[in-house]
């Protein structure tokens, strides 16, 4: 979707503000609101790409006035609701619905490394590869009204296939449910200018990771 | 979303059961969730433990000080990330693909999340707030240059910028340039000095007391 979310290439947020010392949390409850997100997803009713989606959709003025870890509980409680785990009622008055069965079993804390362990996206299926290194491509001029991977700053431009990443979990299909569709992923070079026009300094690039139905053949 | 008082951080509404705290809006969901045998508060405990004291920057610098003192580890690494990283004990969330990008006094990489926060937790850790902040990723794709010159790094013209959007799982960690004057240290002396913000590329290290290299 055209998200406030989607900031690359924006202008007028000023400059960037390093804090020395930074702690991991700012406040305890950001650490309760990350713990608690990755507990849910123990339960396994979404996954990271709808997860992402779930922040997204955070209407752009509310976004911009939340804190980060803000836009995790937003985020999380969507989730939570779509997925039948909780209630609006449930989240708005704080306590369970009298009916309400308990679930079990939660989390326990000797089994925290299978939500801190690795879930990969690379798929081993054979899909095959329409690109490869060296090849010049366009991004195709796409507005998906879902979620996508593919920025606005970065559709309709040209670059260059620099490596092939194998086949990847697309997330455009993965976060609305409709299953995996992997297919091959692309380490793609563009140059700055031709991102950001003759302006843009020379010797400058970004890469970005690119789907294959992102791409068509110059 | 579903909190119509987020924006009402001055002045809570009177009458609503929601709070506009997010400290009282977290600590309510946490206890409805536990009463509906969702989650364990012992469980949360392991996750934030697991964040503040194992997994952080420190496993970042270990892996930089090895490539830089061990060539074939430095080939490997670059070669293929993920299995050198995995090699050196450190593999999770958020860092399933890796790849390692090396800096060199011909081009200068930086890695940024223009859409969201993505960053490589097994050897980072959490990102800091800059790198998750508006400014910093609105900025970094077009402006690297300028973003690099408020970090006080002015890059010479003929150096090349490369910026890795991390708009995938693949995740990317900064080899930084090894600093001239360091070739006597250890390899645990040298990670102690390579800095967190110089494995996103937001700096250049300098020699312990040399100050900032530029």
């Amino acid at each position: 979707m055209n998200g406030i979310h989607d900031m690359g290439g924006m202008h007028g947020f000023g400059p960037v503000e390093r804090e020395a010392n930074e702690p991991v949390f700012h406040a305890p409850w950001e650490a309760r609101i990350f713990a608690i997100r990755h507990a849910m997803g123990a339960w396994g009713k979404w996954n990271i790409d709808g997860s992402r989606y779930s922040r997204e959709i955070i209407p752009p003025a509310q976004y911009l006035r939340m804190s980060y870890y803000e836009r995790w509980i937003a985020g999380l409680i969507t989730q939570m609701i779509d997925a039948d785990l909780v209630t609006r009622e449930e989240v708005e008055s704080g306590r369970a619905a009298p009916a309400a069965p308990k679930a079990t079993p939660a989390l326990a804390p000797g089994e925290v490394m299978k939500v801190l362990s690795r879930a990969p996206s690379l798929r081993d299926v054979p899909v095959t590869a329409g690109f490869k290194p060296g090849d010049r491509v366009r991004t195709r001029n796409i507005h998906p009204v879902g979620h996508t991977r593919l920025p606005r700053y970065a559709r309709a431009k040209a670059g260059t296939i620099r490596h092939d990443h194998g086949v990847h979990v697309f997330p455009d299909a993965s976060a609305h449910g409709l299953g995996e569709q992997p297919q091959h992923l692309y380490s793609v070079r563009f140059e700055a200018n031709e991102l950001w026009g003759e302006a843009a300094g020379a010797r400058q690039a970004v890469h970005l990771d690119l789907w294959e139905s992102y791409l068509e053949h110059i | 979303m579903s909190h119509a008082h987020t924006h009402d951080h001055d002045h809570a509404p009177e009458h609503s059961e929601v709070p506009s705290d997010p400290a009282l809006r977290v600590k309510a969901l946490e206890s409805l969730l536990v009463e509906k045998g969702l989650v364990d508060p012992a469980a949360l405990d392991a996750i934030i433990d697991a964040y503040e004291r194992k997994i952080g920057p420190r496993n970042g610098a270990r892996i930089v000080a090895r490539a830089w003192t061990d060539p074939a580890f430095k080939q490997r690494l670059l070669d293929d990330a993920t299995a050198a990283i995995a090699e050196m004990g450190f593999a999770g969330r958020q860092g399933e693909h890796m790849v390692a990008v090396e800096n060199t006094p011909a081009v200068h990489n930086m890695v940024v999340c223009t859409l969201c926060s993505c960053y490589p937790w097994p050897v980072l850790g959490l990102p800091p707030l800059w790198y998750k902040s508006a400014p910093y990723r609105s900025r970094a794709v077009i402006d690297p240059r300028g973003v690099l010159h408020e970090f006080g790094l002015d890059l010479a013209p003929e150096v090349e910028i490369r910026v890795w959007d991390s708009t995938s799982e693949v995740r990317y960690l900064v080899l930084p340039e090894r600093p001239a004057g360091t070739e006597a240290m250890s390899a645990d002396e040298l990670a102690e000095m390579v800095t967190r913000d110089s494995m996103i590329g937001a700096e250049r290290l300098s020699a312990p007391g040399k100050g900032a290299a530029a």
